[in-house]
């Protein structure tokens, strides 16, 4: 089924991030997910849009509010051309860091959304998408 | 670039983050903080954070970062004001800010420091 609605924001600089953040939450609460879902998703939001400006040297988030099987949610995927990640299943293991954060971007991020999947590949950038259902 | 104001209350700092933070925002409290325990000596320091309705990973650690230098110069930290919310969040995230001192209000946190203080200080004269 085609979303019901669908953008993208440029997510390259540091205010991005804030940018993010204000745009899940305002995404999230206008589709009346519960504060603790918001919460949840607009954290996973902020740790990927970082990961896309620190590490991926810029990207973009691309968002859908999406309607399938009776139920409502919304679906972020952030896309950069960077560096890529070598060993992806290494970086989704808590713990693992580049050394800027607490080691709890991926794997932290996972567990606060229903869906998550990663592509990335050396050279090649990578792409996070994480769906939330209501 | 926005600062957060640092407020000075007798022996103990206030800080009230009330933005949404860039992450050099965070920094440079870090920093601002630092100084003014430095200068003023400060024994004590109270985050409020009841205005935000997020702490990711990056704002936790800066908490968590302050809590341990602000020991290293003899003040305390207690954490305010943190919404039912983020902290259902961050225990998911995986940070579980070890080490870091909360209370539920300002009021609480204020009664939390003065007391380790006086505790602290009978320790001292011991």
């Amino acid at each position: 089924m085609p979303p019901i609605r669908t953008d993208w924001v440029e997510v390259r600089a540091e205010s991005d991030i804030v940018h993010a953040r204000q745009l899940v939450r305002r995404l999230s609460s206008e589709m009346g997910f519960r504060l603790v879902d918001q919460t949840k998703l607009v954290t996973a939001a902020s740790e990927l849009a970082r990961n896309t400006v620190v590490h991926g040297g810029g990207g973009r988030l691309s968002w859908e509010c999406i309607a399938e099987e009776g139920r409502e949610g919304i679906r972020l995927t952030f896309h950069d051309c960077g560096p890529g990640i070598a060993d992806v299943q290494l970086a989704l293991k808590d713990g693992w860091s580049t050394g800027k954060g607490l080691g709890m971007g991926l794997s932290g991020t996972k567990r606060l959304v229903n869906e998550f999947e990663i592509e990335s590949r050396p050279g090649r950038g990578t792409r996070v998408t994480i769906t939330k259902w209501k | 670039m926005e600062r957060i104001p640092i407020l000075r209350m007798g022996k103990f700092l206030l800080i009230t983050i009330q933005v949404d933070m860039h992450d050099t925002t965070a920094l440079a409290l870090q920093d601002d903080l630092m100084a003014k325990i430095a200068r003023s000596g400060a024994r004590g320091v109270l985050i409020d954070i009841s205005a935000l309705d997020v702490v990711d990973s990056y704002i936790g650690r800066m908490i968590a970062d302050i809590s341990m230098m602000s020991k290293l110069l003899h003040a305390r930290t207690v954490l305010v004001g943190m919404r039912p919310a983020v902290a259902i969040t961050l225990v998911e995230l995986g940070l579980s800010l070890r080490g870091v001192k909360t209370a539920l209000d300002v009021e609480k946190g204020m009664e939390l420091l003065a007391a380790a203080l006086e505790d602290g200080d009978a320790a001292d004269q011991d």
